[in-house]
């Protein structure tokens, strides 16, 4: 099999791509999905807050989902379910797996990855004790309750402050549930403040921020912890142990990029990230394979995956037309400084920027009343000023190209500057 | 009224079923858990040792070296992985060379003649992730690594395949002896047998005293591991030893046949009455940390996937038992298989039938007895063209259910319906990986869930992921909770 482009998972990011791809020109696109269905992992965010910056409405994520199927659909752009992509080449040849095509091998001019990320498992974070029935990630109880429709606990605690823990704290209420309270190792949570307000505030569930938990007591199944505050270093303050009957504990500690397949593509991957490491279109470090949404590097808001998504389609037309000569003149690179721990793109080719270019970013610490400072070869091209930061909430900023382009400019680095209190 | 009862499913008690099941003899094996190979036959460091350092004229060393050199037959014939990639005991400094030199010597004395003195140079040459400090090794090329699970069920499922049966959740209770029968009582059956093999593992010294005074008791042995996403395989080549010193065994550094690496064990003896103890601990993970740095800087524990505990069956006597009760005739005790007991496991069984033999007399050979175990299709190491043909003859092998390990439908489905087959969320992971890998099961477990049920005709609520009482889910939704 022969195509101008292949997609690699039919989610949020996939669709985008796709559909992008099929407005700006090129119709041989296939799009392989795992499930067995399109949409990924929205079709279990049954919950409402999706589309507020591109639909400018609020959707469930099923719903979201769906604008771009039908879209996808519309389009007449191929797609297949059931198709587990086991490989891919450098020279981008695919080899999937379905039990209705068998195996399948196809090569394609240009690869788009959008195959999301996988949740950080209490095994990865090492948190000790037995391994008894009562134990799960927060998104594989969100799979159960929303998908299969089938409740997990009665008695939850959830460890972590992600966006899904959070979800699952209103959500298992919702459906009868207890949830004790949310334990939160940083001093500050992982999630969206709008999900700590929606979430927990309005069910009166407790956030613990700082602290740890120290002790899972079972049998078959889990029947309680033992809960402790953490210091600054985040040790265990001693004397401060207290329990929590329970039934369930559902981890919410972080999402990781799935790009077991992009490495076997050559593909270079950030150390913080987990994702690849991208240029201005998108661009992996190889030439003609694009990477976009969870799996490039992980998103609070799909609104976010969508544009990033539309711009990897968008380049990776350009790359089948030609239009790319891979010039390698005139490359920026972006770099986190201060307060920050990463920049996606991590390239700038100033040749294919648009008018504007987007800057995706996390910050490391909470802060209140911060400036980002934005330098190009260490003089200052930007400021803006925000009144709130924090690593749960992807920051998006947003810079005329005007400002670096043909300045010969090797570096753009961001930095958090407090103001004095 | 069967011939011989086993009591417990460990590598042991499967073993000795296989063994047995050579003859015509009514064998039941009996395990108190909802599967077999869940003591500590499934959290161990799961290496074959090539025997050297058990005291010369010990049990221990005795089945060591004999089990080692039964292993290939073994796992080829019930088609279970099994790599004798060699193993490293590593000196830091002259004194630690002494000892290797010490252990070269005992292993002689038990018969093992093919281990080398190796020098810096060479070790460096083999495993360059070793810290640079190292100034040789003693290297013992028989050394290995196995599944120990998947070796207790193949034997199991073979046993079965040769008439053996199983017994899943029955908690022996209590034993009485009357005219040479054996009554066997759990909560709710009572099975009779003319002879018990007492292959309890921390248990033994309590089933033991059911019918005598025991004359041992049986420790349990805590030991705690990491074990280390795929991307770390290349990490070491051979099973890495740590030079024991009056300061302790160390920790050991290893491959696992699934291309893992497994870091540990702590060795924590616990009181009498921990016997399902297998929490892990900050500090005895942090422990591991500290010592595996004196072997390599190299890891990076963003790369764990996962850790866990077992209990080692640690003897009062300090060695196994392997012997008919003097006290009850017809009571065999295979007690106290602390390590090397995975190693030992084939000569062990092999020796239990001796002594079968010389307490019941002559045993009838069963003239059907088939060694073979049928092998498990494992999709992800057939080459493109032997996979499209599978898939066209079961689509299900299409259907590729655990993403992180490349597990099919079809795997499991088969899991499932062998003799001994799994009926757990956990037994399915052991018998064919879903869940063992880096998301450990968040993607997998609802669908593994959801074919057991099917395939097992329950509903999803009746499926645990471990034990009774460890079901995943405890109702539908929309129904009062």
């Amino acid at each position: 099999m022969k195509y101008d482009i292949v997609v690699i998972g039919g989610g949020p990011a996939g669709l985008a791509a796709a559909v992008e791809a099929n407005k700006n020109g090129i119709k041989n696109i296939l799009v392989l999905e795992r499930d067995r269905e399109l949409g990924g992992i929205l079709q279990q965010c049954i919950h409402n807050g999706f589309g507020l910056h591109i639909f400018k409405e609020e959707l469930t994520g099923p719903e979201y989902a769906e604008r771009f199927m039908d879209e996808l659909k519309e389009l007449n752009i191929e797609y297949k379910l059931n198709t587990m992509v086991i490989d891919i080449s450098e020279d981008k040849v695919i080899t999937a797996v379905s039990p209705t095509d068998g195996i399948i091998s196809i090569q394609a001019k240009a690869v788009i990855l959008a195959m999301g990320c996988r949740e950080r498992t209490r095994g990865a974070i090492s948190i000790p004790g037995s391994r008894p029935a009562g134990i799960l990630s927060a998104g594989t109880a969100q799979r159960y309750l929303n998908m299969e429709g089938y409740m997990v606990g009665k008695k939850v605690v959830i460890v972590g402050s992600g966006d899904i823990g959070l979800i699952m704290a209103r959500r298992m209420t919702l459906e009868g549930a207890e949830v004790k309270a949310v334990v939160e190792l940083m001093p500050f949570s992982g999630g969206l403040n709008r999900n700590i307000v929606q979430c927990l505030d309005d069910f009166d569930i407790p956030l613990m921020l700082g602290h740890t938990i120290t002790e899972i007591r079972n049998g078959n199944r889990v029947t309680g912890v033992s809960v402790s505050k953490v210091d600054e270093n985040l040790k265990v303050v001693e004397g401060t142990t207290f329990d929590i009957e329970c039934d369930t504990i559902l981890f919410s500690v972080g999402l990781i990029p799935e790009n077991e397949l992009s490495l076997k593509a050559g593909v270079e991957l950030s150390e913080v990230t987990n994702g690849a490491v991208v240029n201005e279109s998108m661009e992996t470090s190889v030439p003609g394979i694009f990477a976009c949404g969870n799996v490039l590097h992980v998103h609070d808001l799909v609104d976010y995956v969508t544009e990033e998504s539309r711009k990897a389609g968008r380049f990776a037309v350009k790359y089948v037309k030609g239009e790319i000569n891979g010039d390698k003149e005139n490359v920026i690179d972006t770099k986190p400084l201060n307060g920050i721990s990463y920049i996606v793109p991590q390239k700038l080719r100033t040749a294919y920027l648009d008018d504007n270019v987007s800057l995706y970013m996390r910050v490391r610490n909470v802060y209140e009343k911060a400036t980002f400072v934005i330098k190009a070869d260490g003089e200052i091209i930007k400021e803006i000023k925000k009144t709130h930061l924090a690593p749960g909430e992807m920051e998006r900023l947003s810079i005329k190209t005007d400002l670096i382009k043909n300045r010969n400019i090797s570096e753009l680095t961001v930095e958090v500057v407090e103001e004095v209190k | 009224m069967y011939d011989i009862a086993i009591v417990g499913g460990g590598v042991i008690g499967c073993s000795i079923a296989r063994e047995l099941s050579r003859y015509n003899l009514n064998t039941v094996l009996i395990e108190k858990n909802n599967d077999i190979a869940t003591g500590t036959t499934k959290a161990n460091s799961a290496v074959v040792h090539a025997g050297y350092d058990a005291p010369a004229g010990s049990l221990k060393g005795k089945f060591n070296v004999r089990g080692n050199e039964m292993f290939s037959q073994v796992c080829n014939e019930l088609n279970v992985p099994f790599n004798r990639i060699g193993s490293y005991v590593i000196a830091n400094d002259e004194e630690d060379m002494k000892t290797i030199k010490d252990l070269y010597d005992n292993g002689v004395k038990l018969g093992i003649n093919d281990m080398e003195i190796i020098d810096a140079n060479e070790v460096r040459k083999n495993e360059p992730n070793l810290n640079k400090n190292v100034v040789g090794a003693l290297y013992a090329p028989s050394a290995g690594i196995v599944e120990s699970w998947e070796l207790a069920i193949a034997n199991a499922e073979n046993a079965m395949d040769n008439g053996a049966e199983l017994k899943l959740n029955f908690e022996v209770k209590n034993i009485i002896k009357n005219d040479g029968v054996f009554k066997i009582n759990s909560e709710n059956e009572v099975i009779e047998s003319k002879m018990i093999i007492n292959a309890a593992g921390v248990y033994a010294d309590k089933i033991y005293n059911m019918v005598a005074d025991s004359h041992f008791e049986i420790h349990p042995r805590k030991g705690q591991y990491f074990l280390l996403d795929k991307v770390e395989k290349d990490l070491v080549n051979h099973v890495i030893f740590q030079c024991p010193t009056k300061m302790g065994k160390g920790v050991l550094v290893a491959p696992t046949v699934d291309e893992n690496i497994i870091l540990g064990p702590t060795s924590e003896d616990l009181g009498i009455d921990e016997k399902e103890n297998v929490a892990t601990t900050f500090e005895g993970l942090g422990f591991i940390k500290e010592k595996v740095a004196i072997t390599t800087d190299k890891i990076n524990y963003r790369n764990v996937i996962t850790s866990f505990a077992g209990l080692r069956a640690e003897p009062s006597t300090g060695d196994f038992i392997i012997e008919e009760s003097d006290q009850v005739e017809k009571f065999i005790n295979v007690a106290g298989i602390k390590s090397p007991g995975l190693s030992s496991a084939p000569a062990i069984a092999e020796y239990v039938v001796e002594l079968v033999e010389n307490s019941f007399g002559n045993l009838e050979k069963n003239l059907s007895f088939n060694p073979i175990r049928r092998k498990r299709i494992k999709f992800n190491e057939l080459n493109d063209e032997e996979k499209a043909k599978l898939i066209k003859k079961d689509p299900q092998y299409g259907n590729i259910v655990c993403r992180c390990e490349t597990i099919t439908e079809a795997e499991i489905v088969d899991a499932i319906h062998r003799n001994a087959g799994g009926q757990t969320i956990n037994g399915i992971k052991r018998r064919c990986r879903p869940g063992a890998g880096r998301c450990q099961g968040g993607f997998c477990g609802p669908k593994v869930l959801e074919i057991l049920a099917r395939e097992l005709n329950v509903k999803p609520e009746k499926i645990a992921l471990e034990n009774i009482g460890s079901e995943i889910l405890i109702g539908r939704t929309k129904e009062k909770i």
